[in-house]
């Protein structure tokens, strides 16, 4: 029976393993057959696609140096994402989690019945609000600016849960000793809580700013003038009805990938923390 | 006077959660509500709204364009339901298991793919799945000896097209979340079911995955809600909003239609109170369904 047992262990361990290789090898096409071709001249990809061919012949690194020396706004786009990431971050970190704790810290009248709009929100698609907002923020005469895309999710639901359920976590006795002390309210939430939040809001920085760097539909529609373009909308422009720029597309795909990647890497725990927050209760 | 009053602990907790309540009003509700109202007008922006009653949503009843939208948007939806449920389940039981070696690195590595925007990875695919001969998809199928196919023309294609985009983005995410859940089934229940004997495959039916429930409860109504609403995949596939007789069209892609790219802000308004009701109802049910309610008080 032990003996048996341990075959059928190891055989089950060379089944899963294998299958897991596979799908690893799955997964990783794509980012090889996008890395493979950023060295390929445009017209192969218009001629061939994405394939998976060596072909050292038209291989070279002239993608690579038309990115960093032609005349095209890529460079444009890269900064003015960081930009906007950056500043939608900051602001949606500060504001969101100034109101959870306003949701964790206290009871108040009409708590259960805002901490329901919080789940709403989360509930509705963004999308079908694409309309009205879009009339409201030109109404405001907004179009065309980066508020217009900040401001709507600086209240960002899922952050403001993420960071009540970890606020619940921490003991109301601090904020009872605060208040001993004399510090007031805010004071209490500025210099005792804040600091203890520290790798919650590590974690809600890196997914909101995936999100932001990543995000093209909204920005799509509000930015009209060029010049305030972030890196997805710029890409997007590349590919045309008339034509499409495969040498500038390609390598500037595989190269705004890049910053998300060494984020990954270094930070892959809040990354995953950020990610499954509120998936499992408790 | 007014600082004493801000500072009391009385009103300090609407201070704390003012924010979201300006910006649930102006950027949330005001909208859904203006949504609504123009539902049931024709209206263009920058032009005096003209009310019309129900005409909008009595249009829609009768709009191919518009069936053809939800007929995709739904199938898309039932697709990753299908694919990103049991598939991402059965990865994270067998990533879990005492037998898998090199966890962390499958785990980060099959999250790689959702890193990426949804303009990478549109173009990715799009060319992945050209119609010549060379490219990615078509050049394995032939080693297969399958004739090129043209993916991105023919609508069963295409939508097998959107659906190996999702299930490349969001099979590791989805593990992920799988993964969290089995973190919290208690190994007493294995080790009970081991001593009566039980199967692998029956500790997984009787014990993993009723108790993966409130996981299975949350990835499918994130999933109904992603599915219904998904767009931006099918405006990178098809190269923009149109494509051959409407293959790649989803309810958001016909919003847009209507609303951004044909300014008819009323009829457009209509399909998104259509498309809310559609995703309310089912999730609604299926929170029912699930049992969902009864387990809210915490």
């Amino acid at each position: 029976m032990g003996r048996s047992q341990t075959r059928s262990d190891f055989i089950s361990r060379i089944v899963i393993i294998c299958l897991f290789i596979v799908l690893f090898v799955i997964i990783m096409i794509p980012f090889y057959a996008v890395a493979l071709s950023s060295f390929k001249p445009g017209e192969s990809l218009v001629r061939y696609g994405l394939n998976l061919s060596l072909d050292f012949e038209i291989m070279s690194f002239d993608n690579f140096i038309y990115l960093f020396t032609g005349q095209h706004d890529y460079f444009v786009w890269f900064w003015n994402s960081m930009i906007l990431t950056i500043a939608q971050v900051v602001l949606t970190l500060f504001v969101s989690a100034f109101v959870a704790y306003g949701f964790a810290a206290y009871d108040f009248k009409g708590k259960n019945f805002l901490f329901i709009c919080v789940l709403l929100i989360m509930m509705v698609p963004f999308e079908i609000l694409l309309v009205p907002l879009y009339s409201l923020i030109n109404d405001l005469g907004m179009v065309n600016s980066y508020s217009a895309i900040i401001l709507p999710g600086i209240a960002n639901a899922a952050t403001i849960f993420f960071f009540r359920q970890y606020l619940r976590s921490i003991p109301k006795e601090i904020i009872q000793s605060g208040r001993v002390d004399g510090a007031n309210e805010y004071a209490i939430y500025f210099r005792l809580i804040m600091p203890i939040m520290k790798p919650s809001f590590a974690a809600m920085a890196i997914l909101n700013g995936m999100n932001s760097w990543n995000n093209l539909l909204w920005p799509f529609m509000v930015l009209g003038d060029q010049s305030k373009y972030t890196l997805p909308i710029g890409l997007k422009t590349l590919l045309t009805p008339y034509g499409n720029n495969y040498d500038l597309l390609i390598v500037g795909s595989f190269f705004s990938i890049i910053p998300i990647f060494i984020l990954f890497i270094a930070f892959q725990k809040y990354f995953i923390d950020g990610m499954t927050a509120g998936a499992v209760k408790g | 006077m007014i600082k004493k009053f801000v500072y009391s602990q009385k009103v300090a907790p609407y201070v704390f959660v003012l924010p979201f309540i300006l910006i649930f009003l102006i950027f949330w509700f005001f909208p859904l509500v203006n949504s609504f109202v123009m539902s049931f007008q024709d209206r263009m922006l920058g032009q005096d709204p003209k009310w019309i009653g129900e005409a909008n949503y009595s249009k829609l009843l009768t709009d191919k364009v518009f069936l053809t939208a939800i007929k995709n948007s739904v199938v898309y939806m039932l697709g990753t339901l299908v694919l990103l449920i049991p598939l991402p389940m059965l990865f994270a039981v067998m990533i879990n298991s005492k037998l898998m070696m090199g966890r962390e690195f499958f785990k980060s590595s099959f999250f790689l793919p959702a890193l990426t925007s949804v303009a990478v990875a549109g173009t990715i695919f799009r060319l992945t799945f050209g119609e010549m001969e060379g490219s990615l998809m078509n050049s394995f199928l032939g080693l297969f000896g399958i004739d090129p196919i043209k993916f991105l023309k023919d609508g069963n294609w295409s939508m097998a097209a959107l659906l190996i985009l999702a299930c490349w983005r969001w099979t590791g995410v989805n593990m992920l979340y799988y993964l969290s859940g089995l973190k919290s089934i208690d190994n007493e229940y294995y080790e009970a079911a081991s001593i009566d004997g039980a199967s692998a495959w029956q500790k997984f039916r009787t014990i993993t995955m009723p108790l993966l429930k409130p996981t299975t409860v949350y990835v499918t109504t994130i999933s109904v809600y992603a599915g219904l609403a998904m767009f931006t995949e099918s405006l990178m596939m098809f190269n923009g909003n149109n494509s051959p007789k409407n293959i790649g069209l989803t309810i958001v892609g016909y919003l847009y239609r209507q609303g951004i790219e044909q300014n008819k802000l009323g009829y457009a308004a209509a399909v998104g109170i259509v498309l809310l009701v559609i995703a309310m109802v089912i999730n609604l049910t299926q929170l029912k369904f699930s049992g969902m309610f009864k387990k809210e008080e915490d």
